[in-house]
């Protein structure tokens, strides 16, 4: 759409607005010359510097948020920092008696993240395998070969996909999908892969690991797919149409033309999906099976870092398992700032330059 | 020879090209194929044990039968209006600050972009920060700090929908206020704000509608109760929490009743997302968002 700013070309003959240098060279970005000049002779003065004030404290709430979260985060957690430091989140307390580990015991007062780190890296990158080339693929079928009657609909979907509170996707999981993985899916990966030592047969609930990884699967493909459409689109189509005319088939100018001038944004959507990933609390609270221990076999009940802070949040036994529960916390926040921050970075690089969105 | 080789080229570009083709297709019905599924059973399981008394009875003990969620229905609205009280003006300040003041300046690409950041802030953390804030100091669990979990959620959704619909906004519009001698903060307030209101209001209810179904930061602010309360300064129940804890349940009737919770929350989310499409798909507004 066009957009009008200076709405009668004849006022810069009027020497009390602006010259008409100016006027012509201002950037389009910047209130135009006429605003300006509303705007000083203002007879409302206080009012208006009253209403700025309080806007402006609205905008920066969002860094007093942030900054809150992080201070509360950060006091709640000294318990758990002063006594375990660093070493909370990678080393293990070794019973003397029995020289097996324990990670996580509030009645003895050992604590560890140890097998929380570890389960909420291994499900979020099987999720990640399992939900990439899935959603790069849909992105391609939307950007380049759908019919237009279907783009629409398709595109709804997908975002409908993306608003499913977590909760209903934990309920599917519980009732459905993980009794679907342990009838069908699991014998067929014990049988075929079993010899790696990755899928043992020693879990008859289903929960576990990829169970979690499948239904975390399920929910960042929407975030991954809609982003990566939103940097393919914004590739020019000059770039298409050059390939195009070279000879290419359609693969070859979807890789030449689109994929290779949108990676690094395409790169910057699956690291938003490890972001939501790495922080999905309830689904995965539900169907990861809850057990502080580290297993090899991905078909073990495991837990990760949101799910225990769920689970034993609320009855927490004492001030100790509180604040290292808060120190996971804090790590997650930490690290899902750290992994956006990248993300909306990366997007934004690409798609800065971009024409309008193109939907 | 050549020719030979050319040919052979030819078709494996050809067979790539197709083979492609179909991958894509195939990703896209894996992709709609469990949508598809959740919906159904949604819909299937949630119907067969909507009823009337689902509204208005609260939950039964165990091995009774029939029982409601009404309770946690009400306990939503509660933490819900107080969540909007919180989120929605400060949001909507904020998106006018991005849109209106600072357009172009430094302050406003860190406000958007913290905002952007703080959306993929796990809920669970935005959960403890309101249990450390409220919990701890009150010692007890309350609404109050649930509403407060949640509408800390909704700034930045708000914030950014309300951005984006004020800069669909003519700019002539703003002027032609300008130049009748309206004060500024009356032109964006009755003006600005008023032509995109529509957009602004299904934005608000698109926040809405995404922190009804959070569950994880209502687990140790609200807690969840089994009979009725509306008191802010107790234990309050919640349709998600009701939904999690039947979930989990080992019985038959809680598990119907999950469904038909689940059933409940899914009508609010759809309605609220094709509000948005509608509303975004005519007038001043379109393509925003």
């Amino acid at each position: 759409m066009p957009d009008i700013r200076i709405s009668h070309p004849q006022v810069p003959s009027e020497p009390r607005v602006a010259d008409a240098k100016q006027m012509a060279e201002a950037p389009r970005t910047e209130a135009s010359a006429i605003r300006k000049f509303l705007l000083s002779r203002g007879n409302s003065a206080v009012a208006d510097g009253f209403f700025h004030a309080l806007i402006v404290l609205c905008a920066l709430s969002i860094f007093g948020i942030v900054i809150l979260i992080a201070t509360e985060l950060v006091l709640r957690s000294d318990l758990a920092w002063n006594k375990f430091g660093l070493s909370f989140f990678f080393k293990a307390y070794f019973d003397p008696g029995t020289g097996l580990p324990s990670y996580w015991d509030p009645v003895n007062g050992h604590f560890s993240a140890l097998p929380f780190v570890y389960g909420t890296l291994i499900s979020s990158f099987l999720s990640l395998l399992l939900a990439v080339p899935l959603a790069i693929g849909l992105a391609i079928f939307l950007t380049e070969m759908c019919p237009g009657a279907l783009r629409g609909p398709l595109a709804f979907l997908t975002e409908l996909l993306a608003a499913i509170p977590s909760i209903i996707y934990g309920l599917w999981a519980v009732f459905i999908l993980v009794p679907l993985l342990r009838e069908h899916v699991n014998p067929v990966l014990i049988k075929s892969l079993g010899w790696t030592g990755l899928f043992r047969d020693d879990n008859p609930t289903g929960l576990g690991y990829v169970s979690a990884a499948v239904i975390l699967a399920i929910m960042i493909l929407p975030i991954i797919s809609s982003l990566t459409r939103e940097v393919m689109t914004a590739v020019p189509h000059s770039q298409r149409e050059a390939v195009l005319a070279l000879g290419a088939t359609r693969w070859e100018m979807i890789r030449m033309g689109v994929l290779r001038n949108a990676r690094i944004g395409i790169v910057g959507a699956v690291i938003l999906g490890l972001g939501r990933a790495l922080g999905e609390t309830m689904a995965v609270t539900m169907v990861i099976g809850n057990s502080a221990e580290i297993n090899r076999s991905l078909l073990s009940n495991g837990s990760s870092m949101a799910a225990v802070i769920a689970n034993e949040f609320a009855e927490a036994s004492g001030d100790l398992h509180r604040s290292a529960l808060i120190e996971i916390g804090l790590a997650l926040f930490v690290v899902t700032i750290l992994v956006n921050a990248l993300a909306r970075i990366l997007v934004w690089f690409v798609t800065r330059g971009a024409p309008a969105r193109v939907h | 020879m050549s020719l030979q080789i050319a040919s052979f080229r030819s078709r494996w570009r050809a067979f790539t090209d197709g083979a492609v083709t179909f991958l894509a297709i195939l990703a896209t019905v894996l992709v709609v194929a469990p949508l598809v599924a959740i919906f159904v059973y949604l819909i299937f399981k949630g119907a067969r044990s909507l009823n009337v008394d689902f509204f208005t009875q609260i939950p039964k003990p165990v091995g009774e039968a029939g029982g409601g969620m009404a309770n946690a229905i009400v306990g939503s609205g509660v933490l819900l209006g107080i969540a909007s009280l919180l989120g929605v003006p400060v949001g909507i300040g904020g998106g006018i600050y991005l849109a209106e003041f600072g357009r172009g300046t430094k302050l406003a690409t860190a406000i958007r972009f913290t905002a952007d950041v703080l959306n993929g802030v796990p809920s669970i953390v935005m959960g403890i920060a309101a249990y450390s804030l409220i919990v701890l100091p009150q010692k007890h669990f309350s609404a109050l700090a649930g509403g407060v979990a949640l509408g800390i959620m909704m700034i930045p959704t708000v914030c950014r929908t309300t951005e984006e619909m004020l800069l669909m906004v003519p700019h002539a519009i703003r002027e032609a206020a300008l130049g009748l001698g309206v004060p500024n903060w009356r032109s964006v307030l009755s003006i600005t704000v008023k032509t995109a209101s529509p957009g602004i209001i299904t934005g608000c209810m698109l926040a809405f509608a995404r922190v009804a179904g959070e569950t994880a930061p209502l687990l140790f602010t609200a807690l969840g109760n089994s009979f009725w309360s509306t008191d802010l300064n107790r234990e309050i129940a919640a349709l998600p929490l009701q939904i999690y804890v039947y979930a989990l349940s080992p019985y038959d009737e809680w598990h119907r009743l999950a469904w038909a919770g689940a059933l409940v929350l899914i009508a609010l989310i759809v309605m609220a997302v094709s509000l948005v499409r509608y509303v975004t798909s005519r007038g001043v507004l379109k393509g925003a968002s």
